[in-house]
């Protein structure tokens, strides 16, 4: 019937398969982006939106603890919260394509069922870098002039590894909610997470009770820690947490990954109940 | 495998309180388009689900070209090809892109996947759309590029679960060819509907379903038997006319007249149909009987229902 030989027994191990599947996955993801490009110009209007609305209209008001110039203080903030807010992707196109019945033909398949999540994640870190890449360029091109060196790579590491811990919040999210609109309703609860945060902002700044839960947000360490790395000025507090930035940097994606991945993991064996 | 493609029994599937499959069986033969008929709700998809691997069976039995469900899923999914209710194609690639990237799940590698998209396309008739995205395709369009991203590795069993549902009388018609060539091809279809007469074109064999349990299986003639085929209908302006039309349709049924007062219509079973309208329509005509309406009816699902369930479909019901 077919002039295609389609027979697919193998030599190759499980482990090989695996992670063509994955990788299959991510070139998927990848195309996606290759035909639909403005969908990186969306989710990178917002934070650049955000520099050049607090960059220059608030600018001028705005004050950072300790001093120095308030778009330095600014810009390791943007990277962070357009990391924060990436596990909304992550979220729309896993609702997406949980709703659509795409996943549901990827689990009538014979590959391997862990690459569609893991390629969705290996997608969402190589898009994650794109948007560091564009974001960094504007930055410089507005006059951010970070430090160079091990310190810059260890806080690009960083701003993945948070957006690494939010792939699992975004799986979760995206198997939970029960339509693709509903999925947009997260920005709603993501832009007040991000705003209690020490982005655009210094804790110290803020009413006692308002800047502890900001220096607590998981998102402020990341942005201390970098601004500290960037070598741009930070104004840090001298709570615990802010003493300890760096440290909390790396554990905060720790534990939303062991609280997550879980949850997430669990809910997709849920679709074969 | 003993020539059954697949066989369940006694399927259990709950849903908290609900039963969603309540001692369901179903035997396909090899080589066959079995329909699986019944109305919205009644556990169709349910069924296909737990026979493609994709939920989990709570009781009862089933295999797919001779392998476990439960046990064996990898390799029956490496067997049979899903066309969900939905069409599960990726919206934003192209037609192409979809099949070679399902040929690549596949693991039949980069360049065989190639050859077989380029085949499939060509088969679908779908060659001209190929390189558009799919968001720009018709329904019909869609529902054949799924059908071919469900035959990529020539499964011996096709699930298809309504895949006409939504679909214009046309595509519905294109969707209806590409299943017969399949068959010509030799998979084993087991197709879901709601539609008697979808079944009846397609299928060698009908199982009607209800609340979870197959209450009939049986050649589409047969089951057009127990609903007596088709059925000459005349409405009529006056009740009093009714004893002349009786007489008349007598004459051509080879069955009882039924006459139903309060809708002043008159029907009955007939096998030749169209000698039938004819012959009835004259002969009152001649008599000069006052007739408001006159025509063939085909038995629906709901006739169907009626006779096996001793209910109407719950659609019906609620309206
Ligand atoms: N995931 C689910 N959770 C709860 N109830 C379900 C679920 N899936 C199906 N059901 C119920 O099981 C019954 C059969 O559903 P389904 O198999 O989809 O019917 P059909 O495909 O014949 O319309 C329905 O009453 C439906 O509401
Ligand atoms: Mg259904």
């Amino acid at each position: 019937m077919s002039a295609v030989d389609l027979s697919t027994t193998s030599a190759r191990s499980g482990t090989y398969w695996a992670l063509a599947d994955c990788w299959n996955i991510v070139r998927r993801g990848l195309t996606h982006y290759q035909r639909q490009p403005v969908n990186i110009a969306w989710q990178l209007g917002f934070p650049i939106l955000s520099v050049l609305l607090y960059g220059y209209v608030f600018g001028s008001a705005m004050k950072v603890p300790g001093g120095g110039n308030y778009t330095d203080f600014l810009m390791p903030g943007m990277f962070v919260m357009t990391m924060a807010f990436g596990f909304i992707n992550t979220a729309t196109v896993v609702v997406y394509d949980s709703t659509k019945g795409v996943i549901d033909r990827f689990r009538s398949m014979p590959m391997a069922s862990s690459a569609v999540v893991a390629g969705r994640g290996v997608t969402d870190l190589i898009v994650a870098c794109a948007e560091l890449a564009i974001m960094m360029l504007t930055a410089l091109a507005m006059g951010w002039r970070p430090d160079g060196g091990l310190g810059f790579l260890a806080a690009f590491g960083l701003l993945l590894w948070l957006r690494f811990a939010l792939i699992w919040i975004g799986v979760w999210l995206g198997l939970l909610v029960p339509n693709p609109e509903a999925a947009g309703g997260l920005f709603a609860v993501a832009f007040p997470l991000t705003m209690i945060s020490s982005i655009f902002v210094a804790p110290q700044l803020m009413p006692d009770w308002l800047g502890w839960i900001a220096a607590w947000n998981p998102i402020s360490s990341t942005a201390a820690a970098t601004r500290d790395l960037f070598g741009t000025p930070g104004g840090t507090g001298d709570s615990w947490v802010e003493q300890h930035a760096l440290l909390m940097a790396g554990v905060w994606p720790v534990i939303l990954t062991a609280l997550f991945l879980p949850l997430a993991v669990r809910r997709f064996r849920k679709l074969s109940r | 495998m003993d020539g059954y493609a697949v066989r369940a029994e006694a399927l259990e599937k709950r849903y908290g309180e609900k039963r969603a499959l309540d001692g369901f069986d179903l035997v396909v033969r090899e080589g066959t388009v079995h329909g699986l008929l019944g109305p919205n709700g009644a556990g169709k998809t349910t069924a296909v689900r737990i026979l493609s691997t994709l939920i989990r069976l709570d009781g009862g039995r089933a295999t797919v070209a001779g392998l476990d469900v439960a046990r064996q899923p990898r390799e029956v999914r490496a067997r049979i090809g899903l066309t969900g209710q939905y069409a599960a194609v990726d919206e934003v690639l192209t037609g192409r892109q979809n099949l070679e990237m399902f040929g690549r799940l596949f693991h039949l590698g980069g360049r065989r996947a190639r050859l077989r998209a380029a085949e499939l396309l060509e088969q679908f008739d779908l060659t001209d759309a190929a390189d558009r995205g799919v968001g720009k395709y018709s329904g019909g369009m869609r529902r054949r590029l799924d059908l071919a991203a469900s035959m990529i590795l020539a499964p011996a069993v096709l699930f298809l679960d309504e895949p006409t549902t939504g679909l214009d009388p046309r595509s519905r018609g294109e969707v209806w060819d590409s299943v017969r060539a399949l068959v010509a091809g030799g998979t084993t279809v087991l197709l879901t509907t709601q539609y008697l007469e979808e079944a009846d074109k397609l299928a060698s064999r009908i199982t009607v379903i209800d609340q979870g349990r197959a209450i009939a299986d049986d050649t589409p003639d047969g089951l057009k038997g127990l609903v007596g085929g088709d059925r000459i209908e005349v409405v009529v302006a006056e009740r009093s006319e009714i004893p002349r039309v009786v007489k008349v349709v007598a004459r051509v049924t080879d069955g009882e007249p039924e006459a139903d007062e309060t809708e002043l219509r008159v029907h009955a079973p007939v096998a030749d149909r169209v000698a039938a309208l004819t012959e009835v329509a004259r002969t009152l005509q001649d008599e000069g009987v006052r007739v408001e309406d006159i025509g063939l009816r085909r038995p629906s699902l709901d006739d169907v229902f009626l006779r096996l369930t001793g209910h109407r479909t719950e659609k019906e019901a609620a309206a």
